[in-house]
């Protein structure tokens, strides 16, 4: 069950780029994607700072090469998932057992929102085409349509870590002999419905978030998608350049405190770092960076801190949160995430987290604040953690 | 509206709006809302929030007063009167 | 994977009615609403009164199964739902809509998270443990029972609740008939959850293999079904129920025609759909029925089950996606 799993290729599109290339040039150059509102329709477009992917939905049908009818959601994910395909210069000439393992929390409830005001007025009313892409698999299946994946689909939805169990089920069933070649990652459309439902629940912050900060006021939301592709030994002996990493730990771990907020003692994010570590094979000092859940809520930085303080004690890996570019991208943040702690360890830097005055977690250095060059970077810690309790990690280690 | 009417109107609304499974007359207007009382949560505040938005056009501006003003039905008419006097 | 425990919310009058139980197709029209029991004694009256239908379902269909099996603290929970929590979704879509984005309140919200079921099984059991949702229309509940095997296969001891629940609310069903859906099939809908683990002791039924296929042709389906007996050293005849998910819709027709003809010469063929209606974690039901059959319950055109030591079930959903599951008595 050991066997080793392969990153052969990284997709990504978020508010900070269009590609992995312009996420991480973001990233080097300190330079967040949050702002007002500009592409969704909505009501709070001046209220509520977004990291929307700056292109309509025009614009992406175009770069996609459809019609222009589809979800948002599915195309942001075709982009990532065939950016990440490309890279790992997979192209279907040699036939692997190949899957799609795609994760959303929205589906294709960008378009549903503009269905309902004209069904609910009547209920012959609303194109049907609106509602072909409203369940999540139909999303999926988009997607894997255009990438000509057939062997074996899937969605996860396990709402804010749902990409982190993408990418897990993706390792297992290559660690299983099921199949060769995974693309595992999540994507989510910023829609009005997720919208206003966190601004019902009140941790939308009107301010440009402050993850892991004492004065954080909440989370801005974000949209995109992160892929990437997990191989077996045997495929990525095969391929024309070397992978990136191996994905050496993962767990799921439930927290089973409360619907929506995480338990103050962090038990599930504990066990699922605790899980993850423990597959490694690693001890809680070889982790060289933390790509934090960090949404910005006092919720969630309250409760992951004090779980990452139960696993590191007082010898603290150095950390941050990336939601501070990008805001909080829902399903797909655990891909987008994987994506960037993989460049991290590949270009050897830590990456920052922005606007943090007074950290958290006070040791000195602890909390990544600029980006840091010449770092060796060996083992990431990537967390991520949802409503429902649902709370995974992954751990990419270098090769 | 007396302060009497004002907590059997509440004691309607909020068995309604939060879908409780008792009788309005059966809660007492000084048990707590929450915890050992009739067993509400964080997500029945926000409830309760928009409860006093849309019924009575009260916003409770200041969050960490939520648990001052929500402590029980009485409490909150008592908010809801104040803050009505306060807007005539 | 045995199953050591079953339990289904259906159109039929299934749940904790497995001695009792007859199936009688039903003549709903083209609507099959599930027959929900009293769940006072199930679930707590603090915690029903946020449930929507399909979270009362799972989980009290996810209670029974456990105190079935006699297990309170579950190594993973796992859910498959193609359509989610469905009534919670449009509560907030149609506040959203009337209060014109304000004044909303976040309790349909948090329910229409499509982890809902699973997570607030966890949330009653208190179960810190490996906790996963597939949300991948007709292979849904297929996708948990293959993750259920590979937990099982990376750890011997595990005892797995895994099941799929799907609700039809008046606006989807709406929605389905306007595409067409229900024109010559009811509509269904339900919950079912199941015990799994990898050793036989106390297992009402097995699951030896599952196959699931995306668009093939009726060759591909023939040859998926004849290997996934011959894997388990059987022909077609040693098969003596076919669960089908065949309805009076003849659009897959084809594919069951060929199924039937593969394996159902010496089976009894039950259309499971005309007892619970067509909705896409329908399987689930499938095995349930399969799991009962194996302790010797009839189904409706078969006078005896007690020769039944093998089941297929065969789905064809029409948007492509084909599974095969073979079962067997313990």
């Amino acid at each position: 069950m050991s066997a080793p799993v392969y990153i052969a290729g990284l997709g990504a599109i978020s508010g900070i780029g269009n590609d992995v290339a312009e996420n991480f040039r973001a990233l080097r150059e300190g330079r967040a994607g949050l702002s007002a509102i500009r592409y969704l329709d909505t009501v709070h477009k001046n209220t509520f700072p977004a990291g929307e992917v700056k292109s309509s939905n025009e614009e992406l049908a175009e770069r996609c090469g459809w019609m222009g009818s589809d979800s948002r959601t599915a195309m942001l994910g075709y982009l990532a998932a065939r950016e990440a395909l490309d890279d790992a210069g997979i192209n279907g000439s040699v036939a692997y057992r190949t899957g799609l393992i795609s994760a959303t929390s929205v589906g294709g409830m960008d378009l549903t929102e503009h269905f309902y005001p004209h069904f609910l007025a009547n209920n012959s009313g609303g194109k049907l085409r609106q509602v072909v892409e409203h369940e999540c698999g139909a999303v999926t299946e988009k997607m894997a349509a255009a990438l000509q994946v057939t062997d074996f689909v899937s969605t996860v939805s396990t709402a804010c870590s749902s990409s982190a169990n993408a990418i897990m089920l993706g390792a297992r069933m290559i660690r299983n002999g099921l199949l060769d070649v995974v693309i595992a990652g999540g994507t989510d459309a910023l829609s009005c419905f997720t919208l206003n439902g966190f601004n019902a629940l009140m941790i939308l912050d009107q301010q440009l978030c402050q993850p892991f900060d004492q004065q954080r006021r909440g989370l801005n939301l974000g949209e995109g998608a992160g892929f990437i592709v997990l191989v077996s030994e045997a495929v990525a002996k095969d391929l024309s350049k070397p992978a990136y990493a191996k994905l050496t730990g993962y767990a799921n771990a439930n927290d089973a405190y409360h619907q929506t907020a995480s338990s103050p003692d962090g038990t599930g994010s504990f066990l699922a770092m605790k899980g993850a570590l423990e597959m490694s094979g690693l001890q809680a000092s070889d982790i060289d960076y933390i790509n934090l859940h960090g949404t910005g809520t006092q919720n969630n930085d309250a409760s992951e801190s004090t779980a990452i303080r139960r696993i590191f004690g007082n010898s603290l890996p150095r950390m941050s949160s990336t939601k501070s570019f990008t805001g909080h991208t829902l399903a797909a943040c655990g891909g987008l995430e994987a994506v960037y702690s993989i460049k991290a360890m590949e270009q050897q830097c830590l990456l920052p987290g922005l606007r943090i005055s007074k950290p958290v977690i006070e040791e000195e250095g602890v909390m990544v604040n600029e980006f840091t060059n010449g770092i060796p970077v060996k083992n990431i810690l990537s967390n991520s953690f949802g409503f429902g309790g649902n709370c995974s990690s992954l751990i990419f280690s270098a090769i | 509206m007396s302060r009497e009417q004002l907590i059997e109107d509440l004691k309607r609304q909020i068995v309604a709006q939060l879908n409780l499974q008792v009788q309005p007359e059966s809660i007492n207007a000084d048990e707590p809302l929450f915890n050992e009382g009739l067993g509400l949560d964080s997500i029945d505040a926000l409830e309760l929030i928009v409860l006093m938005q849309q019924n009575y056009k009260i916003r409770l501006v200041n969050a960490e007063d939520g648990p001052k003003v929500f402590q029980s039905i009485g409490t909150m008419a008592d908010f809801i009167l104040e803050n009505q006097a306060e807007q005539n | 994977m045995f199953i050591t425990a079953a339990s289904a919310i259906s159109p039929q009058k299934s749940f904790r009615n497995a001695d009792g139980f007859t199936a009688v197709p039903l003549t709903g029209g083209n609507r099959l609403l599930c027959s929900e029991p009293d769940y006072s004694s199930l679930i707590e009256p603090k915690l029903i009164r946020r449930m929507s239908r399909i979270i009362r379902m799972g989980v009290a269909t996810a209670i029974d199964a456990l105190q079935q099996a006699g297990v309170t603290d579950p190594s993973a929970i796992i859910t498959g739902t193609a359509y989610g929590c469905l009534e919670d979704t449009g509560i907030f879509l149609k506040r959203m809509v009337e209060n014109k984005e304000e004044m909303l309140t976040p309790t349909a919200f948090i329910q229409s998270t499509h982890n809902t079921v699973g997570a607030q099984i966890a949330l009653m059991l208190k179960c810190n443990s490996y906790n996963n949702t597939y949300v991948h229309r007709a292979l849904s509940f297929e996708t948990a029972l293959l993750d259920t095997m590979m937990l099982l296969k990376e750890n011997g001891t595990s005892q797995v609740l895994v099941g799929a629940a799907d609700e039809l609310t008046d606006q989807s069903f709406i929605i389905l008939e306007r595409f067409g859906l229900f024109r010559k099939q009811p509509a269904g809908e339900g919950a079912a959850f199941f015990v799994a683990k990898a050793s036989p002791d106390a297992a009402i039924a097995e699951v030896k293999g599952i196959r699931t296929l995306i668009n093939p042709g009726t060759q591909q389906v023939e040859d998926a079904v004849k290997t996934l007996l011959q894997t388990h050293g059987l022909g077609a005849d040693d098969v003596q129920l076919l669960l089908s998910g065949r309805t009076a819709d003849t659009a897959m027709d084809q594919y069951y025609n060929v199924v039937e003809q593969t394996i159902g010469n010496e089976a009894a063929v039950i259309q499971f759909k005309a007892l619970c209606g067509e909705y896409p974690t329908s399987t689930s039901f499938a095995l349930w029925l399969a799991c009962i059959t194996m302790q010797g319950k009839t189904m409706p055109g078969m006078t005896d089950a007690s020769h039944v030591r093998y089941a297929v079930i065969y789905n064809a959903d029409k948007s492509g996606y084909h599974s095969i599951m073979l079962i067997s008595k313990c």
